[in-house]
């Protein structure tokens, strides 16, 4: 177009990035690609191979090797044998392999950056300006965790061999989310880029190469999902490390379920954007697009819905209309574009298919009548109204670019609707009013909440989901726990297990006539004592004959004490002061009565008297410990690179199930219970099968200790009729695993994905209040 | 600008003024994004640097101004580009020149009768500028002789004092008066951003101007020690945006000061295009207050001809 014309029209013009070198960079390596395995490249033995293309043109930019049995066996046997090198090397010399990789990022980084936007279809101007420069830091900042591993995690070693299979949203940044931490606590990694998306993996292997990271330590296997299969089923894999959709991180925790395998999921997530009437509505629009229009909503923490105060939501769909309808969508290598492509035709469909739904279920769909390019594969910024909670778009991931809004009364309305999801990765909060955003924020259930912002991600403020969203953190101190483990790892929790088989039960219902008063416990549900479901008691036994009877709970009663614990969620934001009070309380009336738990445990065990009293003793002492700390685990100030501040809130889990260990009854009661209590959790506790009293005896304590109703419930009985239910039940937020089979509770725990930690009885005192919380990112910028 | 077409201004309204809100973090990453997202390059960059030529106020605003010197910007206000440059891009030489010259009032005449018979405008700082402590009666004195002597646009400040005590009646009645005292010449109104307390202030008194009748909302004297930045320009670009959808009166914008750059001006006119539309960038609507602005774009409009990096003793000098 001629300037004189230009000169009359104003109109935008192209702005196009040159793709010169990550041409010459395609030609030199293509057109088939290998991989990277023990720090050599290989093809497939198979010879098997599949396309790579640019969405935005259609265009073939080479062959991908399509990875089987051998190639990843080969991967697993590499980083298995450099395993014991790399985690051995002082972490000074990990950090200097960590910054050279981070400075060799920034001096490619154009490389990168066009590479990824050529293979993936998102805007130059986003993997230029967002991924590359975040994968950078995410290198440099675990470069440093690498330097102080040893000052900062004292007690901690690496989990060993980590397979990490990583989406086409974000493939750089992923692929550093995952091996930058894994790296600087000392694992190895077999990793696998998704099939759509794999180039910039293999460049990131050449720089691996280029800084002479020793071979095995990363490899970089490409592939489908049978590949990725692959690796997470192998059996000398030792932790997996999975960011994808919440479908494939079921199966995965399926496949891994039973394996031993340490396991970190980020999966999906439908993000509640919160706009309220005292909002900066212009740049709660301008968060939308960051929010929803950002790597054309392919994004797992996307705002994909939007609840806006009713009082101004005619207004502010107004402004979205016009605000989207100027948002430009062409080819991603234009530097002045606003949307790219969709990564393939397939999820293209996918996303058409649900805005199909959403109008087929009533819902009003508007776009605007931008044109999109002729050819590649796009789809215009989508807006739905008149949708409820009860829509299909509205609860389903449509990963596209596609914004659901609904409308809200109250702020307590906004939370409630904010909250119904089975996600529960992100949030944003939009008002000018500190109270309303703050409380707001610390009421919706999602790893990071950002308060007058979206998308906002530094190396060092942790990432990751509560719910069916996954669980792990990736970023941060937080997120380095992921890829380490306490080098004590007991052998202890498995010799209770065995103990605890040794003891036979009776199941029977017979009485013995005693020499006090019948005193047949029964279950402790929402605060009360509640007759067994189904009306069965059992004796228990000790060595002597029976000493008791105990109801014999089945799911019926499960359900009841979770529903009971569900209600009693008000213990959470009880403040910690008085947590504390009422553990220390409860410690106190134990103590009064140490004579009677003694002899219950002498008479249920056969542990001696001095034994028994020991016990009570240790208690005691262990309420004192949790107590205490129920006012000490502080969160964190996060330094990052926003302006502004970044609380890590160590928030309880919610609703917990735990099975208690046989050996030393009340204090391996004690040892589980009371930290969740003191984090503020519910719980659903499960006394040793064989030697139950000791837990049932403490009904009376917690009635006089002023503990609410519903925030500790007790369910005796044989833990095999009834333990399943607890850990399928999606109202559980986690299990503790102190006795009986983890493996069967994480396959039955796979509905929700909950969290599931095989306890470790010796763990450290921050090991259980770290089993017991999850963190809350709440980024908080200000300024005037 | 057809008389028909200015803002007619409405009754003080607090309630829009007491409902603003503005957060400055999320303006400053908009502010941030906003010239990535939108860059312009080769012949968009031409046209549009040529554009914002036609956008300039050419300002000197200097102690030692005198006829002559002012008399050579008044020249170059409508000669702005060498011929030779306009012709290569097919342009008639009369396409391009500055919107006006602004000077302070003793300058007016001088300006007025150099640029008469062009479509090169007279603009005078008024009202005590830059700091506006003079009398209110003295304002309006200064006002009306600056239109007398030939100004057809006036550049008032508002009383700082107004605004950060949130005094909004009395900064209403101050614009208003001016605003009469103009008569046919438009009102700009100089917030002094810089010297205010918060964004929400500058989003605040940007709404009182434009309800007392202002033409123009303008962001800097350039006096001020923080000038025209963008997160200020975002806020009363929207505020114009908001009081053109709530009244139907279309306010024109002036960031200046500091904006020196023919990248700079891009960005303007990209925000302005970005938040309010293409009519917006239109001179009747847009304006930037510079001086050495033009000197920069020269340079550049060659670079892009000839391909070689130009100097500045190659164009005609101010």
């Amino acid at each position: 177009m001629a300037v004189k014309e230009i000169l009359e029209s104003l109109d935008w013009g192209p702005a196009p990035e040159s793709d010169k070198f990550a041409r010459e960079w395609l030609d030199q390596h293509g057109p088939s690609f290998g991989m990277y395995i023990n720090g050599q490249w290989v093809t497939p033995e198979s010879g098997d191979n599949f396309e790579s293309f640019n969405p935005a043109t259609g265009e073939l930019l080479g062959t991908i090797s399509q990875a089987g049995d051998s190639e990843v066996n080969s991967a697993v046997a590499a980083a298995r044998a450099a395993l014991p090198g790399w985690s051995s090397s002082p972490g000074h010399v990990r950090a200097r392999y960590l910054y050279a990789i981070a400075r060799q990022v920034q001096k490619h980084h154009r490389l990168l950056a066009v590479i990824e936007t050529l293979d993936n279809g998102k805007p130059i101007r986003e993997t230029r300006d967002a991924d590359v420069p975040l994968v950078a830091r995410h290198f440099y900042h675990h470069a440093g965790w690498a330097q102080l591993f040893d000052e900062t995690f004292p007690g901690y070693g690496p989990v060993g061999v980590c397979g990490q299979v990583i989406p086409w949203n974000f493939p750089l940044l992923m692929l550093a989310w995952k091996i930058a931490p894994a790296l600087a606590a000392g694992n190895t990694v077999v990793l696998k880029p998704a099939e759509f998306t794999s180039i910039s993996a293999l460049v990131f292997a050449e720089i691996c190469n280029s800084v002479g990271l020793p071979p095995g330590v990363v490899n970089i296997v490409t592939g489908d999902g049978k590949t990725g299969a692959l690796i997470t089923e192998h059996d000398d894999i030792d932790k997996v490390a999975f960011t994808g959709s919440t479908e494939v991180g079921r199966i995965i925790r399926k496949a891994t379920a039973g394996s031993g395998k340490a396991l970190t999921l980020e999966l999906g997530g439908k993000s509640p954007f919160i706009v309220f009437e005292d909002a900066d509505i212009d740049s709660a629009i301008e968060g939308l697009v960051n929010a929803i229009w950002f790597n054309q909503g392919q994004v797992c923490c996307a705002g994909s819905r939007l609840l806006v105060q009713e009082s101004i939501a005619e207004r502010f769909h107004e402004k979205l209309r016009s605000r989207m309808a100027k948002l430009r969508i062409g080819n991603p290598m234009n530097k002045a574009i606003d949307m790219g492509a969709i990564v393939d035709e397939s999820q293209r469909k996918t996303i058409e298919d649900l805005c199909k739904l959403g109008c087929d279920e009533g819902g009003e769909m508007w776009q605007p009548s931008t044109e999109l390019p002729d050819k590649g594969c796009f789809f215009p910024p989508t807006l739905f109204t008149n949708v409820s909670p009860s829509s299909t778009i509205v609860q389903e991931e449509v990963f596209g670019p596609v914004l659901v809004s609904l409308t809200f009364r109250n702020h307590k309305e906004a939370i409630s609707l904010a909250n119904n999801t089975r996600y529960g990765l992100a949030g944003s909060v939009w008002s000018q009013d500190i109270d309303t955003a703050l409380e707001v924020a610390r009421s919706i259930r999602a790893g990071a909440i950002w308060v007058n912002c979206t998308n906002q991600f530094d190396a060092n403020a942790g990432f990751g989901g509560y719910r069916e969203s996954g669980f792990g953190r990736e970023g941060g101190r937080e997120g380095m726990h992921a890829y380490m483990r306490p080098l004590s790892n007991g052998t202890k929790t498995e010799k209770m297990e065995s103990r605890g088989e040794q003891k036979s039960v009776t199941k029977s219902s017979s009485s013995n006539a005693t020499e006090s008063v019948d005193r047949t416990a029964k279950m402790y549900i929402g605060g009360k004592q509640k007759r067994p479901d189904g009306g069965y008691t059992m004796d228990v036994t000790g060595p002597s004959g029976t000493v008791g009877q105990v109801g014999r709970g089945n799911r019926k009663d499960i359900r009841d004490a979770v529903e009971a614990a569900s209600g009693a969620t008000k213990w959470a934001t009880t403040n910690a002061h008085t947590r504390s009070q009422i553990l220390y309380y409860i410690a106190e009336n134990l103590e009064q009565r140490s004579a009677e738990f003694a002899a219950r445990i002498s008479a249920m065990t056969g542990s001696t008297t001095a034994q028994a009293e020991s016990e009570v003793a240790d208690a005691v002492s262990e309420w004192f410990r949790w107590a205490a700390w129920a006012d000490k685990y502080d969160g964190a100030v996060h330094e990052t690179t926003m302006h502004g501040l970044v609380l890590a809130l160590n928030e309880p889990l919610g609703v917990v199930g735990v099975t208690c260990p046989d050996e030393r009854p009340l204090f391996g009661f004690t040892r589980l219970v009371a930290p969740l209590l003191a984090m503020g959790n519910s719980v659903i506790a499960v006394p040793s099968e064989s030697n139950p009293l000791a837990a049932t005896d403490l009904y009376q304590v917690l009635e006089t200790s002023d503990l609410p109703a519903g925030v500790l419930n007790i369910v005796t009985g044989i833990h095999s009729e009834f333990v399943p239910a607890l850990a399928a039940h999606d109202g559980v937020d986690s299990m503790w695993v102190g006795v009986g089979d983890v493996d069967e509770v994480q396959i039955a725990s796979v509905s929700n994905m909950k969290r599931v930690w095989k306890v470790n009885m010796d763990a450290s005192g921050d090991e259980y209040l770290r089993q017991s919380t999850h963190v809350k990112n709440i980024w908080l910028p200000h300024g005037v | 600008m057809a008389a028909e077409s200015r803002n007619r201004g409405t009754p003080l309204d607090l309630e829009v003024i007491n409902s603003i809100r503005i957060n400055r973090s999320a303006l400053e990453r908009r502010a941030s994004s906003l010239p990535k997202r939108r860059a312009v390059k080769s012949d968009w960059q031409v046209a549009w640097m040529l554009h914002a030529i036609r956008c300039i106020d050419l300002t000197t605003l200097a102690g030692d101004d005198t006829p002559g010197r002012v008399l050579r910007i008044s020249q170059k206000a409508i000669r702005p580009i060498r011929t030779d440059l306009l012709s290569a891009l097919d342009l008639d030489v009369n396409t391009i020149h500055c919107a006006s010259v602004c000077v302070y009032h003793n300058m007016v005449e001088t300006v007025s009768k150099s640029v008469q018979g062009s479509p090169v405008g007279t603009c005078a700082v008024s009202t005590g500028f830059p700091a506006g402590h003079i009398p209110h009666h003295q304002k309006l004195e200064q006002i009306e002789a600056s239109v007398a002597a030939g100004a057809d646009e006036i550049d008032i400040v508002v009383s700082r004092s107004n605004v950060l005590r949130n005094d909004w009646q009395a900064l209403y009645d101050e614009v208003k008066d001016f605003r009469h005292s103009c008569g046919d010449a438009h009102l700009k109104t100089i917030l002094a951003t810089g010297e205010l307390a918060s964004l929400k202030q500058v989003a605040q008194a940007s709404q009182v101007c434009m309800m007392a009748g202002a033409d123009f909302i303008k962001t800097s004297t350039g006096k001020e020690s923080v000038n025209a930045t963008l997160p200020v320009g975002l806020v009363m670009a929207r505020a114009i945006r908001d009081f053109y959808e709530r009244t139907g009166n279309k306010v024109g914008f002036k960031p200046a000061g500091g904006i020196s750059k023919a990248k700079d001006a891009v960005t303007w006119l990209a925000m302005m295009k970005e938040e309010l539309g293409e009519e917006w960038m239109r001179p009747n609507l847009f304006r930037i207050g510079a001086s050495s602005l033009l000197g920069d774009i020269e340079r550049q409009l060659e670079f892009h001809l000839s391909g070689h990096y130009s100097a500045a003793n190659r164009h005609p000098m101010a």
